[in-house]
């Protein structure tokens, strides 16, 4: 398994470079996976990201972009700004989730 | 009297009526089913009518010849269900249904209003759907007078209903073009949100190569945000634009607004469903199957024929008290028709992909699964009869709800 440096710990990823566990997620990994993806983190990341973390530890799910529209309230445009090339597996991705579902 | 409501008497609440009246006593137990449209659709074949092969006539019948005795069916529209206070309550009424057991099958729907432009001038002129029954009727007429010109498919958001309709429905148009001898004048284009063709690797590989090998472009990645009526072109949230002559959309696809008045739905209407027993996560004796359900399996015929068998079951078991069977594994069965005669099978369920093998009879078939062969096209063809007069109507086929790995080749 792949892993990447955070402050000297390695975390587990997978081969798409989603955390492989979403408890080894920290502020500081966040940071070092968006720079991975070339994005560089503002306070409105950090509410997309959040929002995340917090709808995850209810429902059990990455949230889709619609759910992160419908109910975090970010507008479906200004995620495809924040999170350019796939806001879903972005979002899902530096939050420390797996890719959402709702492909099938 | 006890009380069994079914909302949604579409495929799965159809199957669920008759296979529970058969199983719970008639003197015990009384059988409601609600549904507001009184016309049963034989969904599978919106698909071929834009190409003639069926009439829209041969699609539809009154629900009733496929409800049994003993079961009532109200034409009525749900306005909010209260699971705290076990009861229903029904639109411009003020009677209340009330119920023990509840099982919920109120399907998916396209709402093409959900994207901006794409129900404004352009709407069945140069736009058009073939998930309902109108749309697919219209674009017919509209392909009897195309002279050939830009095609463009798109679907607009996952999840949908019949994830593998948009694939057929191209194979079907490379066709239909090659028997008008108009071919070489229409161009193909598939723009999907997906990364791939299909939503399954090895599936996407081969689906992806026959569209190629048929001349379809397809356009990834492609996250429609807005249709230009206007101009004739479509657009996606990060600045991409596709032009066409004809658009047809396969539109974002909800479940039921119901779900959202009673506060019980997702960000898409869907009741959240326990993947293994079906039973509703939020609603006590409340058990969800179809396409209404969040789960991560396909929306399709075959998936709620499989979660019937299942359910009818743990109804049972939860009206005896007792504990309810973890036993639905995701199961879906679906052809897919590939043109010139010819169609492909896939079987696979939440945790295994489809793959190459024999169906339903192991080495023997007669079904060849992820291969194209005519046998395969003829089933999709026969599956018609099958499904007016043994599947909703309850009677067992000869398949397991839960997928089988013999006959498969595992890679």
């Amino acid at each position: 398994m792949p892993s990447i440096d955070v402050n000297g710990t390695p975390i587990e990823v997978n081969a798409d470079g989603f955390l492989v566990n979403p408890d080894d997620w920290n502020e500081s990994a966040a940071g070092i996976l968006a720079a991975q993806a070339g994005i560089s983190l503002t306070p409105r990341h950090w509410d997309v990201i959040n929002f995340c973390r917090k709808d995850f530890t209810a429902t059990g799910k990455s949230p889709g972009v619609r759910r992160i529209t419908k109910v975090g309230g970010v507008p479906t445009k200004e995620m495809y700004a924040l999170f350019p090339g796939g806001p879903g597996k972005l979002a899902a991705k530096l939050s420390g989730l797996e890719k959402p579902k709702g492909c099938l | 009297m006890k009380k069994l409501l079914i909302l949604g008497a579409g495929t799965a609440g159809t199957m669920m009526a008759n296979k529970l009246r058969r199983r719970l006593d008639p003197v015990e137990w009384e059988i409601t089913i609600v549904d507001p449209d009184p016309i049963h659709y034989y969904q599978p074949g919106f698909l071929f009518v834009p190409f003639g092969v069926y009439e829209s006539h041969e699609l539809k019948r009154p629900k009733t010849e496929f409800l049994p005795a003993g079961v009532t069916l109200r034409a009525e529209t749900v306005e909010v269900v209260e699971p705290d206070k076990k009861r229903v309550k029904l639109q411009g009424r003020t009677e209340y249904l009330h119920y023990d057991v509840l099982i919920v099958a109120t399907g998916t729907q396209i709402q093409p209003g959900e994207t901006e432009g794409l129900l404004g001038e352009g709407w069945r002129k140069d736009i058009f759907d073939f998930y309902s029954f109108d749309g697919s009727a219209a674009l017919r007429k509209k392909l009897q007078h195309f002279e050939g010109g830009r095609v463009v498919l798109n679907v607009a958001e996952m999840p949908i209903k019949c994830p593998v309709a948009p694939l057929e429905f191209l194979f079907l148009a490379d066709y239909y073009f090659h028997t008008q001898g108009i071919r070489d004048k229409v161009e193909l284009v598939y723009a999907t949100p997906l990364d791939a063709a299909f939503t399954k690797p090895r599936a996407a590989e081969l689906l992806g190569g026959l569209l190629e090998q048929k001349g379809v472009k397809v356009v990834p990645d492609f996250n429609l945000s807005e249709v230009k009526a206007g101009e004739k072109k479509i657009a996606s949230y990060d600045g991409k634009e596709l032009d066409y002559d004809l658009f047809v959309s396969i539109p974002v696809n909800m479940g039921d607004a119901l779900w959202e008045r009673s506060g019980l739905g997702d960000e898409l209407n869907y009741v959240a469903t326990d993947k293994h027993t079906l039973a509703a996560k939020q609603m006590k004796d409340v058990f969800v199957l179809g396409d209404a359900t969040d789960l991560p399996s396909s929306k399709a015929g075959s998936v709620a024929h499989f979660e019937a068998e299942v359910l009818t079951e743990n109804v049972l078991r939860q009206i005896e008290g007792q504990a309810l069977l973890p036993d639905f594994d995701g199961h879906a069965n679906c052809f897919i028709e590939s043109g010139f005669g010819k169609g492909l099978l896939i079987d696979f369920n939440y945790t295994t992909e489809p793959l190459p093998g024999k169906f339903p009879l192991p080495g023997v078939g007669p079904f060849s699964l992820l291969a194209e062969s005519k046998m395969n096209h003829w089933g999709k063809m026969m599956f018609r009869y099958v499904y007016w007069n043994q599947l909703i109507r309850g009677v067992e086929l000869p398949l397991e709800a839960q997928m089988v790995m013999a006959g498969k080749q595992a890679a």
